[in-house]
């Protein structure tokens, strides 16, 4: 993707786009993978997780963001039955 | 005439004003929505007079005592990032205290004004004027604007508002007024009517910005977001710095605009640069701020002794008006360069870089010579700036220039 000139750009460094469009998941090496069938629904992982990338389903189950998440394996520690697992992107 | 076109000279009224009595008393005209400041000597009485008419109703100004001049600026960047209009002043170690966020101000392209009552900076601690302050700042992307009596400092802080809000400017603005020597002193300053000031400083425009949710006023707006400040980095920190070029070159082209328009309302014309008997001169010295009222007295007694002496009084720094001073400059053979501030190491103090930089390239040009004076309110008196006069004919008899920089009034030299 080419970046604006200097002439493109908004004054006053303004932002012409979203945070949500800097998609930030590429960041890490890894990326969590949810075991559904051990999770019990605490969504500790969802609390903990400093990028707010671990989202909640309706049906109470949670889900990494890949598009955010950086891999830093703090849902996988803090999950308490272990049904995180830290897998290579 | 007004920004809505109307052609007016206004009725005026004289008032007994010192330098910073005029700031507030120009200021309390504008009816600016935010004022945040913190006294400093030789700044203190804007403040005072200011907070005064807060107390006494006669402005609408939301006035924010704040602990500090870092406080002060900050407060004045969120107040103009929202759209209101701010006012702030300081003086030497307070503008050293403001420092990170002078740059912000600029950068985020917010149009605040701010008088800085030029005072000589610590250490060792000293209260008095010089412009070691102000020519500290001058990288930090403001206008800087050098008051040479309490008249001027009465106009530019109206006219300020204009120049720093033009839509192809947005930058801030400092009106420099001498510490003591102006802050201090009484004169003699014709006033205008407050509707007429408020006529001609109007409303504050806003220019269209690109955000994220697509085009909006540039202010921060609950119901239009935008995102200011943001972390800028190896992608996109050098446009944006470009951007603050820009805006100094188009701030250069129409400054000249506002003060038009303020000597049709006021009958007062300021220029970027003020030449004085430039016409035939032989020796001249350039200088800002009170200290070329001085200049101007010797060289007519000067004249009167046969010599053809002239002076330049510049009074807009940044952006620097190099083809303006060429112009004044014309043909003068030698070109003094009177600055009351010193910078340690360089090769000498900051205008005379500033004008062997416009010069250099130049086949034709003045021999130049800097000359330092003043420094931490030491009196520039008429027979000091006559020292520089002889110094510069000796220059003119020999076709050579000792050194590049020398002092006036040091003991010693």
């Amino acid at each position: 993707m080419s970046k604006r000139t200097w002439q493109e750009l908004p004054k006053g460094a303004v932002s012409y786009k979203s945070s949500m469009d800097y998609k930030t998941g590429d960041w890490g090496v890894e990326a969590p993978k949810i075991d559904h069938s051990k999770c019990t629904k605490c969504t500790l992982c969802h609390f903990f997780c400093p990028e707010g990338a671990i989202l909640m389903r309706e049906d109470g189950y949670t889900e990494p963001d890949l598009d955010y998440c950086k891999g830093c394996g703090i849902c996988a520690k803090e999950c308490p039955v272990k049904c995180i697992e830290m897998v290579r992107k | 005439m007004h920004r809505d076109g109307e052609k007016i000279m206004a009725k005026q009224k004289l008032m007994g004003l010192n330098g910073d009595e005029a700031v507030a008393y120009a200021t309390k005209q504008v009816n600016p929505d935010v004022v945040a400041a913190y006294p400093i000597t030789p700044q203190t009485i804007i403040v005072e007079r200011f907070s005064e008419y807060v107390a006494n109703g006669e402005v609408d100004t939301e006035f924010v005592a704040v602990e500090s001049e870092h406080s002060a600026m900050s407060t004045s960047v969120g107040a103009s990032a929202t759209g209101a209009r701010a006012f702030t002043a300081t003086a030497a170690n307070g503008l050293a205290l403001m420092w990170e966020i002078v740059y912000i101000a600029s950068s985020l392209r917010l149009p605040i004004v701010m008088a800085l009552a030029n005072r000589a900076l610590s250490g060792p601690i000293n209260i008095h004027n010089d412009h070691s302050d102000g020519m500290g700042a001058r990288d930090s992307g403001w206008i800087q604007i050098y008051c040479e009596n309490a008249q001027e400092v009465y106009d530019t802080s109206i006219a300020a508002w204009r120049m720093a809000e033009h839509l192809k400017v947005q930058l801030p603005i400092m009106v420099c007024l001498d510490g003591f020597t102006l802050s201090h002193t009484m004169e003699n300053v014709m006033t205008l009517d407050d509707e007429t000031v408020h006529k001609f400083v109007g409303e504050r425009p806003f220019i269209k910005v690109e955000g994220h949710l697509g085009e909006g006023e540039f202010r921060l707006n609950p119901e239009m977001p935008l995102t200011m400040g943001p972390l800028d980095l190896q992608d996109f920190y050098f446009e944006h710095k470009i951007h603050q070029v820009e805006a100094m070159e188009e701030a250069l082209k129409y400054i000249t605009d506002i003060d038009k328009e303020w000597a049709e309302v006021s009958g007062r014309k300021y220029d970027y640069v003020e030449p004085y008997m430039m016409e035939d001169a032989e020796v001249a010295l350039i200088g800002m701020g009170s200290m070329v009222g001085t200049i101007r007295y010797v060289v007519d007694e000067l004249r009167e002794e046969g010599i053809k002496a002239g002076m330049i009084k510049l009074r807009l720094f940044r952006p620097f008006p190099s083809e303006a001073i060429k112009k004044a400059v014309g043909k003068v053979p030698v070109l003094g360069v009177m600055e009351k501030c010193l910078s340690f190491g360089a090769p000498a103090s900051p205008l005379m870089e500033e004008l062997m930089t416009t010069y250099y390239h130049d086949k034709e040009k003045p021999m130049m010579k800097n000359y330092v004076v003043g420094l931490g309110g030491r009196d520039v008196s008429p027979d000091m700036i006559k020292q520089a006069y002889k110094d510069m004919l000796k220059i003119k008899k020999t076709g050579k220039v000792d050194k590049l920089l020398t002092t006036i009034g040091v003991r010693g030299e």
